[in-house]
């Protein structure tokens, strides 16, 4: 699993990346509230704004990590924002990202990495 | 802690109970403790929530008797304030000569003075205003020595009649001076919530004692800004500064119940405040905007700034949102706003743009929760 410093985790499944937010973002953001999922089949740009997720306090946007083919959307998200907070690393992924280039998973960090960023 | 950023007899306790601190109207306060947001505005309603409202301005009005003090304090509202009775309370609001509210407050009467509580973010100016027109004939003291607590939700009262059996009989918006935990404090039947509960006026020294001794009920618990937002939203209550301001008369901003029929056209009292011309022809004639409840059709919430339009195409706005989020307890988004009089009916379907779209708003009576006061 690979993460980045927008607090997404990235976990490849076969030429498939999955996409999430950790435990420490959901934490920060507090109890979710709304969830805005891209459409399947978009293709997007890394940095593109894909998701929102809105929490009790604020709004917040979700990167693409990738450059690719949005394949799935967790859609169980939009009827249950709150799984979020509940279940961040497992159930509530965003979406599937299919990558133009699978290489850009490269610059990430690994989960030491990613545990000395958040401290 | 933040630099210059002062603070509240709480703020040690906040820090001890995990409170996240946030700068609020120059303080630094907790805006959430552990349990969250949404945890801390389901327990209010469910039990009670005790919250830290020290930062509030308590000012006391004396003159030589309360008629003379409540004549005085008139000049500057437009409330009945002469025939309120002992040891009751009320809403109201300053106004400026343009007909705008320059603060909302509670004021009561004490029997020989009148103790005034006005929001935190405007309270150097409304001593400042208070004092330029009611001294030297009325003394404006503005108490530093106390601090400001309210329980709120429907366990409170059973706690409260712990301390005093006089508490249970208090009704919505009485005040009286009782002890809790040794403490004298200057009680009164009311709150921010739409929940019954009680705002408590508690001498400094004593402040943590009280604090402390509440907080050892299991149904009580301390809750932050965050959910005392999203708590007064529900109820439909204003919050200065973005549900009213200067530019926001009392008529537009749904208001007209707090202006007694003394003070109106054809009252004992009528005008003499300021704005009078322009509140009275107001509350006769109408406003061209007015406040209302907005409720989202949708998941998506609708925050202060959205700005509200009469259908999807159309190209100017007909209305704003001033607050707007979620509501816990309504498990929906809420808002409330300002729409052109035409468009302020209730279940008037109107538009409001988040992130560049438009999505359906109904508009919607106002509390989106039901009172729960002890009349």
């Amino acid at each position: 699993m690979k993460f980045t410093e927008e607090h997404e985790w990235l976990r490849v499944e076969g030429d498939i990346v999955v996409v999430g937010i950790t435990e420490h973002a959901s934490t920060q953001l507090g109890d979710i509230v709304f969830v805005e999922l891209p459409e399947e089949g978009d293709t997007v740009s890394k940095d593109d704004e894909v998701v929102v997720i809105e929490s009790v306090k604020a709004a917040s946007d979700i990167l693409a990590p990738l450059d690719g083919e949005i394949v799935e959307i967790n859609e169980a998200l939009t009827d249950e924002p709150s799984k979020v907070n509940e279940d961040p690393m497992g159930d509530a992924w965003f979406f599937k990202i299919k990558p133009s280039d699978l290489s850009q998973m490269d610059e990430y960090m690994d989960e030491a990495g990613y545990n000395a960023l958040i401290g | 802690m933040s630099e210059g950023l002062k603070q509240t007899p709480f703020y040690d306790l906040h820090l001890e109970l995990g409170a996240k601190m946030v700068p609020f109207a120059g303080y630094d306060m907790p805006v959430q403790y552990a349990a969250g947001v949404m945890k801390e505005h389901l327990h209010t309603r469910s039990k009670a929530g005790l919250f830290d409202v020290s930062h509030m301005g308590q000012v006391i009005l004396r003159g030589p008797d309360y008629e003379t003090t409540a004549r005085a304090l008139e000049r500057l509202i437009p409330m009945n304030v002469l025939d309120l009775g002992v040891d009751r309370q009320r809403y109201g609001f300053f106004t400026n000569d343009q007909g705008g509210i320059l603060d909302d407050l509670m004021f009561a009467n004490r029997g020989d003075h009148i103790l005034v509580v006005v929001n935190a973010a405007c309270k150097d100016a409304d001593i400042a205003h208070l004092r330029k027109h009611l001294e030297p004939a009325i003394t404006v003291k503005s108490l530093d020595n106390r601090a400001l607590l309210a329980i709120q939700g429907p366990a409170a009262e059973a706690v409260m009649a712990e301390y005093h059996p006089r508490f249970a009989d208090m009704r919505f918006m009485d005040v009286d001076t009782l002890p809790i935990a040794g403490a004298e404090c200057w009680v009164s039947r009311s709150g921010y919530t739409g929940e019954d509960g009680y705002e408590i006026s508690i001498p400094v020294a004593a402040a943590e004692t009280v604090a402390r001794a509440l907080l050892a009920h299991d149904d009580v618990e301390f809750i932050g800004l965050g959910a005392r937002d999203s708590l007064r939203l529900e109820a439909g209550l204003c919050l200065y500064g973005h549900d009213i301001d200067t530019d926001t008369t009392p008529t537009s901003a749904s208001l007209n119940w707090a202006i007694q029929k003394a003070r109106r056209t054809e009252g004992a009292r009528v005008g003499g405040f300021p704005g009078a011309d322009v509140i009275l022809n107001q509350i006769e004639n109408g406003a061209p905007h007015g406040r209302v409840g907005l409720r989202p059709t949708g998941r998506a919430p609708m925050r202060e700034g959205v700005e509200i339009f009469a259908n999807e195409t159309s190209t100017d706005a007909v209305g704003k949102v001033t607050s707007g989020g979620f509501g816990p307890s309504v498990e929906a988004p809420v808002a409330m706003g300002y729409v052109t009089a035409d468009l302020a009916t209730v279940g008037t379907t109107l538009y409001g743009e988040v992130r560049g779209k438009r999505h359906p708003v109904e508009v919607s009576a106002l509390p989106f929760v039901p009172a729960n006061f002890k009349r």
